[in-house]
């Protein structure tokens, strides 16, 4: 596998040799020296065409404990904005070499368009795309889950997983139901049907509309981020409604399996979606999601810039 | 002096000599008994010079992607004698002076006949009728107006426009789309578009305005002609207005009878274009529909963009593909090869359905004695493979490249002139 564009095209043995080899990693934040020499001389472009501090510092640091060289390109608005487009900054990373170039664009599917239109040879990451995917964020809830539900190296087949919100604009829902399909685990989707997209049900995991009656089966309920602008377009009558019906708060979260627990890409709209008790309860597992990521983005580049090869051989 | 198409076989019949004279067919003779300079067209399909109701020139504005004289050399080499200007020019065609001029950059290159569409309102805003009676008493005989690339959303707008181009004789084509429910809109909603993150462009965008003008056509009793129709949905829809005996014309476009949305997989957006590909289900509709007469015509919304602006992510991308040199090959491929139109229904089709919606008196005729002699003689069986730089038009956003299509239009003759002779322009 050259690029990570969606995590739809990860097997099952992709998939868990990534979350094996995250594990390990890991392993280094042990060390004093937290340090891996495996890249060294390499050049991974942090490609940013949106905003995302968060992401870009993970893969920052990822990528620099594998003792690549990073550089950050934070491009100002795509070619939509009439900034320079897509095609002229690949060319550009190209002539300067880059190995990896780790993209966020608002459009969906620009790192597959960067990956297949001939621009560039380097291998392409997505660090999410439109409403399309957000792959490593799915791998790093994947891995998150497993820690606490399954063991280290533990199978997810038969976890119950709830992910929560708007479904229809979250590239985090998307690669991460196909994802946790593939590691076996039972999804449901949990949503007003304005925050469904049409044909959600050929996705193959459980739909409902009522956040009360799937929550004490759940053995992870993931909360994704709802734009209260989302008013204004009419997805929903108001924040507050909306926060009654399929926020998880403290009562709610009371009906929830003692062992069950609360994860988060973030950035979190406290008081929203999520409660400002809830977020801070142990059982919330937003922090360790954050240092997960790191781990989780180490083994995606490790492996894509040639630990994959000697790993196959 | 004469011109004899020899040996030719007017709608796949037997072959004849059609000779020409003074811009008429003036006879109809056994092979070999025509007299004049021969252009040899044995075994080759004789119909009449196909019509386009549905052409993007871009001229004036952005001769950058195309000009009325490139469109005509693309028009010429398609088979068509006959193609409409779309109104979404810059400055917009919204007056006399528009359409005049473009009127007149097509009688210069003389390829083909270039008949300029009408802006229904003015800028294509939606808000104020443009100067509709300006453009019909004008050199250029405007007879279609359009706001095309736009809805004419407003329902009392649409109205009156319907009422007001009775006056000419004139028709609305209408760019069926309801704008609020295709904000930011990518491609065909459906599992697909939730899929690809794509933002959704449901058929009842489409369908909804559908309703609603061929409603409004009965009402005050005017013609509505509707734009590159793409859904199983519409052509339902319109199936019931004809038989409510509305009178409403519609067209479908090349690449909504072959392409589907699952192209939209690649991110390539060579395959984005408005009203986006739809499924395998509507095209079956399509064809069907098409095939029954209740889809009037066949029309290209050739639709030429330079490069950049497809050379980048999709949502960047303009919308629109290129038409005018594929559509007979098209048409070809996934109507008269399964037996769905006969030659004579392409002629109907391509030619007679689309002069008459334009009113287009010289256009359209039957190969018959008297006739105009806009004249093509099409190769069906040849086989051609597509690439993007053969192509006469400037741009080179064609969908097609790669495919194997079969048909090649041998010889054009306009107004008894020939533009195209073996597969190359005449000049």
């Amino acid at each position: 596998m050259k690029h990570l564009l969606s995590t739809a095209d990860l097997s099952l043995e992709d998939a868990v040799l990534i979350l094996d080899t995250a594990a390990e990693m890991a392993l280094l934040t042990d060390r004093e020296v937290k340090k891996l020499p495996t890249l060294r001389g390499r050049t991974v472009v942090n490609l940013f065409f949106e905003d995302s501090t968060r992401t870009r510092i993970s893969f920052e640091v990822a990528a620099k404990r594998l003792s690549a060289d990073v550089i950050n390109f934070a491009a100002k608005g795509s070619s939509i904005s009439k900034g320079e487009s897509l095609k002229d900054t690949a060319l550009t990373l190209q002539a300067m070499g880059a190995d990896a170039v780790v993209v966020r664009h608002p459009s969906s599917g620009a790192p597959y368009r960067l990956a297949h239109a001939d621009w560039i040879d380097a291998t392409v990451i997505n660090a999410g795309d439109g409403t399309h995917e957000h792959p490593t964020q799915a791998l790093l809830d994947a891995y998150t889950l497993r820690a606490h539900l399954a063991g280290p190296t533990g199978s997810l087949r038969g976890v119950r997983v709830a992910i929560v919100g708007d479904v229809l604009h979250s590239r985090v829902a998307r690669s991460n139901v196909h994802l946790l399909q593939t590691l076996g685990a039972k999804v449901t989707l949990v949503a007003p049907p304005t925050l469904l997209p049409i044909g959600v049900e050929q996705w193959g995991c459980a739909v409902s509309y009522d956040f009360d009656e799937v929550l004490a089966d759940q053995d992870a309920v993931m909360m994704l981020r709802v734009q209260g602008e989302r008013m204004n377009q009419a997805f929903f009558p108001s924040t507050l409604e909306y926060s009654r019906l399929y926020g998880l708060d403290t009562p709610r979260m009371a009906t929830m399996g003692t062992n069950s627990i609360v994860l988060h890409p973030g950035p979190m709209n406290r008081g929203m979606e999520i409660s400002a008790d809830v977020a801070d309860d142990p059982r919330s597992l937003m922090v360790e999601q954050v240092t997960n990521g790191v781990h989780v983005r180490m083994a995606v580049l490790y492996l894509l810039l040639g630990g994959m090869k000697e790993s196959a051989s | 002096m004469s011109l004899v198409l020899r040996g030719i076989r007017p709608y796949g019949d037997d072959a004849v000599d059609l000779v020409i004279s003074d811009g008429l067919i003036v006879d109809i003779v056994p092979v070999g008994q025509g007299q004049g300079d021969v252009i040899e067209a044995g075994g080759l399909v004789g119909l009449p010079g196909l019509v386009d109701l549905h052409t993007h020139l871009r001229e004036p504005g952005r001769e950058d992607a195309e000009t009325v004289e490139t469109g005509s050399r693309a028009a010429a080499l398609g088979g068509f004698t006959c193609i409409h200007a779309m109104a979404n020019t810059t400055p917009v065609a919204d007056t006399a002076g528009v359409v005049e001029q473009v009127w007149r950059l097509g009688e210069r290159s003389g390829r083909t006949q270039v008949r300029p569409v009408g802006a229904v309102t003015v800028g294509l805003g939606g808000e104020q009728l443009a100067e509709i009676g300006a453009m019909a008493n004008s050199a250029a005989q405007v007879r279609v107006f359009s706001d095309d690339g736009k809805c004419v959303h407003d329902a009392s707008l649409m109205r009156r426009s319907l009422e007001y181009v009775k006056a000419f004789d004139g028709v609305i084509a209408q760019h069926a789309q309801e704008p609020r429910l295709t904000q930011d809109a990518q491609m065909n909603e459906g599992a697909l578009s939730g899929q690809l993150g794509l933002a959704g462009w449901p058929a009842v965008a489409e369908e909804s305005i559908i309703a609603r003008d061929v409603l409004l056509a009965q009402h005050v009793d005017s013609r509505l002609h509707v734009c590159h129709v793409s859904t199983a949905g519409s052509v339902d829809v319109i199936r019931w207005a004809k038989g409510r005996g509305i009178n409403v014309t519609a067209e479908v476009c090349p690449h909504h009878l072959i392409l589907t949305e699952e192209l939209a997989t690649t991110y390539d957006p060579i395959y984005k274009v408005n009203p986006p590909l739809r499924t395998a289900s509507d095209i079956e509709a399509l064809r069907a529909g098409l095939a029954d007469g209740t889809i009037d015509v066949i029309a290209t919304d050739h639709a030429p963009h330079p490069h950049e602006d497809k050379d980048c992510e999709w949502a960047a991308a303009a919308f629109g593909m290129l038409g005018l040199e594929t559509a007979l090959s098209i048409v070809i491929a996934t109507m008269v090869e399964p037996g769905l139109l006969t030659w004579r229904g392409v002629a109907e089709r391509m030619s007679s359905a689309p002069a008459r919606i334009g009113r287009v008196r010289e256009q359209g005729h039957d190969l018959v004695v008297g006739a105009v002699a806009n004249v093509i003689a099409v190769d069906p069986s040849a086989v051609r493979s597509i690439t993007a730089t053969d192509l006469a038009s400037k741009s080179r956003n064609t969908p097609y490249v790669g495919m194997q299509l079969p048909g090649i239009v041998e010889h054009v003759l306009y107004a008894g002139n020939p533009t195209v002779l073996h597969r190359q322009l005449t000049w």
